[in-house]
């Protein structure tokens, strides 16, 4: 199936010099939930403005529904929805009337019951007549996503959607991804919360420094990059690791009573069936044993780092 | 074309005016009638005649001229400014409007708006002053040209303007002294042949003007010449927008 949205060679250098985009192409999928995860000024918002028409690409080119945004923009972005990562609203302006504003600047008429249904759906239909600057922040930022959802988009790019929000609204926000997700929209989303990525996207893109360095299947990711460690608690301390015991990759812990284990859940032999023997031969006991999965998060610092240590 | 577009900007400049009704047009009409009070009974008394039309009436069309040039101008650079400002503007500029749709939006409600402003203060006039308007059609076409004209003048200061005081620069320090020097309350004859020679390169002379002569036939220089000068404005206005949508200029980086 053709990608509902594809980048090629996308690159944006600013007036002043500073280059954004280095090269970047990407292709997503229809239907599905894609976070691009980032440091600040990694180029997230620069992307995605270059794809909505709020900044001039350099070079490469961009098609949405395979629509190019610069010779086709008019299809291009009926097919776009953004809500922008600051949140700019007009102070004085009435909800409703917001909201049909947005719709009619993608060329359709006000139609009352579809923007009723929008605004219940964001729980706000009952501030329908309130002027915006009545509303409190969670609200704005819904009105946000409910002026993006107006012309009904195929496509949903969301610029931190859950930047400076509480937890309760976070997890309001994941609902409304989920339910839009259901009714098959695709979302685009960037964020710094790694715990967000794994929540909700099946595909995960890192990028940094204009460059994306990494996309892939969620899962995959965790999976293959995934590290995990096994820590023991040890019945009585041990003064040093025993020499039957160097084979194995151990760190003894400063207060001597845990041993930890790195090992690659990829790899074709963990060792750990080895280990276990090897502890018995040596006869250290232990009262527990447990095991860590790194993060998204840790995946995330590694691979930020690592680009960074490569020269990337 | 995007139609609804073109009417949704529109129709929000419009519930704008609506909102601040007495900043936008009780204010201007005010201090526009005020002028004639002032200057027609108290000058007027003083100054009895010019051209053969009363003072009190020989002024009604320049300060109409006057409050529609800054008018338009504030409505069309603020217009276009508060959105750039607040940022709301990425919702416009991200939608399937083109640029042309969008400067006959935003102009096209400026323009309303200051003709609204205009047409209630000649009303206004209308109980003051006896007012005869000899050429309609060339009062009308003057009228709009001129609040057409200043709202794209406007538009262009709302883009170019990063700050607020950007914004007030140019209406309150270059239009508003050439407005009130290009003859809303003399007829240029009245000033020493030295200064009538500087005035010709004022080129708000030649819409004060080509409009006073739609009211009573008599103007300061020839009807076709002040024709020729508002379409000149108008041009260069265009040429100035065409060229800041071509670039992105101030709107996309």
């Amino acid at each position: 199936m053709a990608p509902i949205l594809s980048v090629r060679q996308l690159e944006k250098t600013y007036e002043g010099g500073f280059q954004a985009l280095k090269s970047v192409s990407l292709d997503i999928q229809k239907g599905e939930v894609f976070a691009l995860l980032g440091p600040n000024g990694a180029g997230k918002t620069t992307l995605i403005s270059a794809i909505c028409g709020l900044v001039k690409p350099t070079s490469g080119t961009v098609t949405v529904g395979g629509f190019d945004i610069q010779s086709d923009f008019r299809k291009a972005r009926q097919l776009i929805g953004l809500v922008p990562q600051e949140m700019p609203t007009a102070p004085f302006e009435i909800v409703g009337d917001s909201v049909a504003f947005s719709r009619g600047l993608f060329g359709l008429r006000p139609d009352r019951s579809k923007i009723d249904a929008i605004l219940k759906d964001l729980t706000l239909y009952e501030k329908r007549t309130s002027q915006i600057m009545a509303l409190s922040g969670g609200m704005k930022r819904r009105l946000l996503v409910a002026k993006a959802l107006a012309h009904e988009p195929q496509i949903l790019f969301l610029d931190e959607p859950t930047a400076g929000v509480d937890v309760e609204l976070r997890h309001d926000m994941w609902r409304i991804v989920g339910r839009l997700r259901d009714t098959g929209v695709t979302i685009i989303l960037t964020t710094h919360y790694i715990e967000e990525a794994e929540e909700m996207a099946d595909r995960v893109g890192v990028i940094n420094k204009g460059e994306i360095i990494l996309v892939e299947n969620k899962t995959e990711l965790m999976r293959k990059l995934g590290r995990k460690v096994l820590t023991l608690t040890l019945a009585e301390p041990l003064a040093e690791i025993p020499g039957s015991l160097a084979e194995f990759d151990l760190t003894l812990s400063e207060d001597k009573h845990f041993l930890t284990y790195a090992y690659d859940t990829q790899a074709e032999r963990t060792g750990i069936t080895s280990l276990m023997s090897a502890l018995a031969a040596a006869g250290i006991r232990f009262q527990d044993l447990q095991t860590d999965q790194s993060s998204l998060e840790d995946i995330f610092v590694d691979l930020v780092r690592n680009g960074e240590a490569s020269g990337l | 074309m995007n139609f609804q577009a073109i009417k949704s900007i529109y129709i929000a400049e419009m519930a704008r005016t609506k909102r601040t009704i007495f900043q936008s047009v009780i204010s201007p009409v005010i201090s526009t009638v005020l002028y004639f009070v002032v200057f027609g009974a108290a000058i007027g008394s003083r100054i009895t005649e010019v051209d053969g039309v009363s003072y009190g009436a020989f002024i009604v069309p320049g300060l109409i001229m006057l409050s529609l040039m800054t008018q338009s101008l504030s409505n069309a650079s603020f217009g276009i400014y508060f959105p750039r400002f607040t940022g709301t503007i990425f919702e416009v500029l991200s939608a399937p409007v083109s640029f042309f749709e969008i400067t006959i939006a935003y102009v096209g409600a400026a323009a309303t708006k200051s003709i609204v402003v205009g047409l209630i203060i000649l009303g206004t006039a209308n109980f003051f002053v006896d007012l005869q308007i000899q050429h309609p059609v060339f009062m009308a076409l003057f009228f709009i040209l001129t609040a057409v004209t200043f709202a794209l003048l406007g538009f262009i200061i709302g883009i170019w303007a990063d700050n607020f005081e950007k914004l007030q620069f140019v209406p309150l320090l270059i239009v508003t002294p050439l407005a009130f020097l290009g003859g809303s309350f003399y007829s240029i004859n009245m000033l020493p042949e030295f200064w009538q020679t500087v005035t010709l390169a004022n080129p708000v002379v030649y819409l004060i003007s080509g409009f006073r002569w739609s009211f009573y036939g008599s103007a300061d220089v020839s009807l076709w010449l002040s024709l020729l000068m508002t379409m000149i404005f108008l041009a260069g206005s265009l040429a100035v927008i065409h060229w800041i949508f071509k670039t992105g200029y101030r709107l996309k980086p």
